[in-house]
């Protein structure tokens, strides 16, 4: 269970982050969805540490997350950001490798090469597995990046916008995945999308911000709704269904 | 991967080659003596090689990017204004007033005194920007550059050479105890620190990674800055001021090795340092005959590559 | 019909940026600031005339006293004139130059400028001994241009988009050159001869041997006409094609009036550290980004800072004279580092 009580950020006078508090399901893929700079990212860099709140907690699994050692709660939780470039000469194979770090300190045990074959075959990798990362298409790199975090083999997988830049084929493979993971392995996934219709055809739960709150959460069935989503973007939607899921059309410039 | 072994052997080679090529070129018949000074000179080279191979990997990998060394931190202008002033205020006497023992240690104590001041200055605000840090020691460094030139007015042109003799780094003239001092603090430092250093590996992932891999970002960028402040104190203090020969060898190791495993850059990168070291005095030695210092051509090389690195290479 | 199009955008946005501060009594405030400026700076020019070893009063130049009047013509007025001219000169280029690279810590001292100024001067000296004070000034003025361009190139190849990796490369790039020049400085034993050239000093400024500073001014000149343009440049080659400015153009223009100030102020006087970076940066904090309006401000506010550190250089260890070098390197050093620690 991850679970955030009266979270809030602000800098200087701005505030990013208005007393928040959430329980996210267990085992289900929740959606941040909501207008740019309200907060989601910096939600998720709070959640993780990788950003230190004004005020509130963060419980993982009842614990604090201050309480726990860095390198027992990255066995937890892990997060993957936006940007990741870098620039060194790594193969996709020792990049999820690193995956392992918190279990092995950096020496690999048996166990560890088993887990990374496994997340390569998962993730579909295996023919990549020895191609630079620099020689990789974005998707494909996205992929390579997100089989680091699978590798890390936590129960609570945060993700940043993990869809920013990649065409149509690569966002489902990427939704497809994490899906996969939740279905099999029954990982708790929270990420950040800006494509409502990936937010409404792959979650399970939905967490709406606004001006620094949760305006709205629920099954991703509730929250795809004309009036919430009109509230939280300032546009009007048409919604149809379709394969048993709603499809949202905001491409209504003319009416 | 075979690339990369066969290269370390072809460095390591090459590195036992120069040594003993420059220990016994042209030995002349005072062999004994000379076996024995140029042994001291080698042996402070070595020192040198490790203290700027691992400062310069390390400093590299803390800063995320590949044409920054540490000494930009405004190290070598705490050294350049400590030297000043001690013949600013002893004049020809400052030989005598402070003996080469007691530089050597009051340049070190300077040095890291003056990282513990730098890292005082921006703990408050935890490590965040890295950048930050450097642009502010920059600052400070062109500050007591500033304050050295002028002190370097005021001094008697006659003595004016004794500063300048320290400007330049010099093997040439090594002293057997500030050797064994620096070679203790090289080795302890190397021992407490070495096993720490797979952490650099994930370090270099950026610091939102390192967290997320259950790294304590703050703190080892500053068990490694730490490590960084020390060994660049030796180094300078032991020869003086080798600006660009970091920066040089560090590339040069990246280039001709092709993984991210800092337990293997670091020692390559020694390895490396050495050859260009023992390289550059050979030629200071026999082809200048000593008219211009080692570390002037270092830098003109170093510089050069620098600027080439810049325009050439598109990944910064 | 697409040229129409840019101008008609070109216009647009350079009427944007004249209304954002167009508010009637802002204006009128900024007036009274300046002309607050403009006396201080005409005092502090007075003060700096009347202050020096020997004795002037105004008594002395209303009784015509002959000595009084040489001296004041022949060393007081060309040093007060080349202070004022060095800081309108030093915090306009760093202006530009920051305007050229769209990041706020480049300047004359953070992107070797100085630096290769100083290294031509030496060159100059080398390779043509007998060579008069316009041919040493050809010199540095040709190296800090090549300088500035190939600092140009490095920044445009630079990834790290971060503002404060730039400078650090500059200073790099700097110590570079200032390498070079100590090699052969060390060759020619001249060390200590070359560290006093390059620490600035106004002393030396003597009616005959100052009047390269004059040079600055059209550079300045070309500034005030071009420097809505130096903004778009700084956007970037694209950005400003699509607004049919002339990229090459505009941007070697203002890479030559930097190198022309800065190689005539490096000539009289000498390297001044920091000016160009905390002037336009203080100023810019108060008034702005619009560069067409800050602009006299800046001149004003550099000239004044340059003649108040000259003058309490000249009074702290009376009757010697502390370098300006050293108390603009002290003052501004101290103001970049506070801005430095007070960013967020």
């Amino acid at each position: 269970m991850i679970e955030i009580k009266n979270i809030s950020k602000h800098y200087g006078d701005h505030v990013v982050l208005n007393d928040i508090s959430l329980r996210f399901p267990k085992g289900k893929i929740t959606s941040l969805i909501g207008s740019n700079g309200t907060g989601k990212s910096t939600l998720l860099s709070i959640m993780s540490r990788l950003l230190v709140q004004d005020n509130g907690e963060v419980f993982v699994n009842e614990k604090k997350n201050t309480d726990y050692k860095s390198a027992v709660l990255s066995q937890h939780l892990s997060i993957l950001k936006q940007f990741n470039n870098i620039e060194l000469k790594l193969t996709v194979k020792e990049l999820v490798s690193f995956g392992r770090f918190p279990y092995s300190q950096g020496r690999l045990s048996e166990e560890d090469h088993e887990k990374i074959e496994e997340t390569l075959g998962f993730l579909d990798l295996i023919e990549l597995q020895d191609m630079y990362l620099e020689a990789l298409s974005g998707g494909q790199r996205q992929r390579a990046y997100l089989a680091m975090v699978v590798a890390q083999d936590t129960e609570y997988i945060l993700l940043d916008e993990p869809l920013n830049n990649l065409d149509m084929r690569h966002s489902v493979q990427i939704m497809k995945i994490l899906r996969k993971l939740t279905e099999v392995l029954g990982k708790t996934i929270i990420v950040v999308l800006h494509d409502i219709n990936f937010a409404s055809h792959y979650s399970d739960y939905i967490a709406a911000l606004k001006n620094g709150r949760v305006k709205y959460f629920g099954k991703a069935n509730e929250i795809i709704n004309e009036d919430i989503l009109k509230d939280l973007f300032g546009i009007s939607f048409c919604i149809s269904q379709s394969n048993g899921k709603k499809l949202c059309n905001y491409f209504n410039h003319f009416n | 991967m075979r690339n990369n072994s066969r290269n370390i052997m072809l460095i390591s080679s090459l590195a036992i080659v120069s040594m003993v090529f420059y220990l016994f070129f042209s030995l002349g018949n005072s062999w004994e003596f000379a076996l024995h000074y140029r042994g001291m000179k080698l042996a402070a080279i070595v020192v040198v090689s490790c203290s700027v191979a691992y400062s310069t990997v390390t400093f590299q990998t803390l800063t995320t990017n590949r044409i920054l060394t540490p000494s930009i931190m405004g190290f070598e202008s705490v050294f350049m204004l400590l030297q000043t002033l001690l013949v600013f205020i002893y004049a020809s006497e400052s030989f005598k007033a402070v003996n080469n023992l007691e530089n050597f240690l009051l340049s070190i104590v300077c040095m890291v005194g003056f990282a513990f001041v730098l890292y005082m200055l921006i703990y408050r605000k935890g490590v965040r920007n890295m950048y930050l840090l450097l642009l502010i020691g920059l600052v400070l460094g062109i500050l007591l550059n500033t304050l050295s030139s002028f002190l370097q007015l005021l001094i008697d042109p006659n003595n004016f050479f004794i500063v300048q003799g320290k400007m330049f780094a010099s093997f040439s003239n090594i002293n057997q105890d500030l050797l064994a001092y620096a070679l203790f603090i090289l080795g302890i430092t190397i021992l407490l620190s070495f096993r720490y250093i797979k952490r650099l590996n994930i370090l270099a992932l950026g610091r939102d990674q390192a967290i997320n891999l259950g790294l304590n970002y703050n703190k080892n960028i500053r068990l490694f800055l730490v490590v960084i402040a020390v060994l660049v104190s030796v180094s300078t203090a032991l020869v003086g001021p080798v600006l660009f020969l970091g920066l040089l060898v560090s590339n040069l190791t990246y280039e001709i090795l092709n993984t991210y495993k800092h337990e293997v850059i670091i020692p390559v990168c020694a390895l490396v340092t050495l050859v260009v070291l023992v390289g550059g005095q050979f030629l200071t030695e026999y082809i200048f005959e000593l008219s211009t210092p080692i570390s002037t051509i270092i830098n003109f090389i170093g510089g050069i590559y620098f600027v080439y690195l810049l325009i050439r290479r598109k990944k910064l | 019909m697409i040229k129409a199009l840019q101008k008609v955008s070109n216009k647009m946005l350079f009427n944007e940026s004249t209304s954002a501060s167009g508010v009637s009594s802002m204006k009128g405030n900024k007036l009274k600031i300046r002309h607050l400026l403009i006396a201080l700076l005409l005092g502090a020019s007075v003060v700096s005339i009347f202050v020096g070893v020997a004795d002037i009063s105004v008594f002395d130049i209303l009784t015509g006293d002959a000595d009084k009047l040489f001296l004041i013509s022949a060393s007081r007025f060309p040093r007060t004139i080349s202070l004022v001219l060095a800081g309108i000169g030093m915090s306009v280029s760093g202006l530009i130059m920051q305007q050229l690279t769209r990041n706020k810590f480049v300047s004359p001292t953070t992107a070797g400028s100085l630096d290769a100024a100083q290294l031509g001067l030496l060159l100059g000296l080398i390779l043509i001994p007998s060579a008069g004070t316009l041919m040493k000034g050809g010199f540095a003025f040709v190296f800090t241009f090549a300088a500035s361009l190939l600092f140009l190139k490095i920044v445009d190849s630079i990834r790290i988009r971060n503002v404060i990796f730039v400078p650090l490369v500059g200073l790099m790039f700097g110590a570079i050159l200032n390498s070079v020049a100590t090699f052969f400085a060390i060759n020619l034993n001249i060390v200590q001869d070359v560290n006093a050239w390059m620490m600035a000093d106004f002393s030396g400024v003597l009616s005959g041997r100052y009047e390269m500073i004059y040079f600055s001014l059209p550079a300045v000149a070309i500034t005030y006409l071009y420097a809505n343009k130096f903004t778009l440049i700084g956007m970037g080659e694209d950005f400003s094609k699509n607004l049919g400015l002339n990229y090459r153009f505009v941007m070697n223009l203002g890479l030559f009036s930097v190198s022309l100030t800065l190689s005539a102020i490096v000539l009289t006087a000498g390297a001044i550290p920091f000016l160009g970076l905390v002037v336009p940066n203080l100023v810019t904090m108060i008034y702005g980004d619009n560069i067409k309006k800050v602009l006299p401000e800046i001149a004003l506010f550099g000239a004044i800072f340059l003649l108040t550190c000259d003058i309490i250089g000249r009074l702290v260890i009376y009757p010697f004279e502390i370098p300006i070098g050293l108390m603009v390197g002290i003052v501004g050093g101290a103001i970049f580092l506070i801005m430095l620690l007070r960013r967020r």
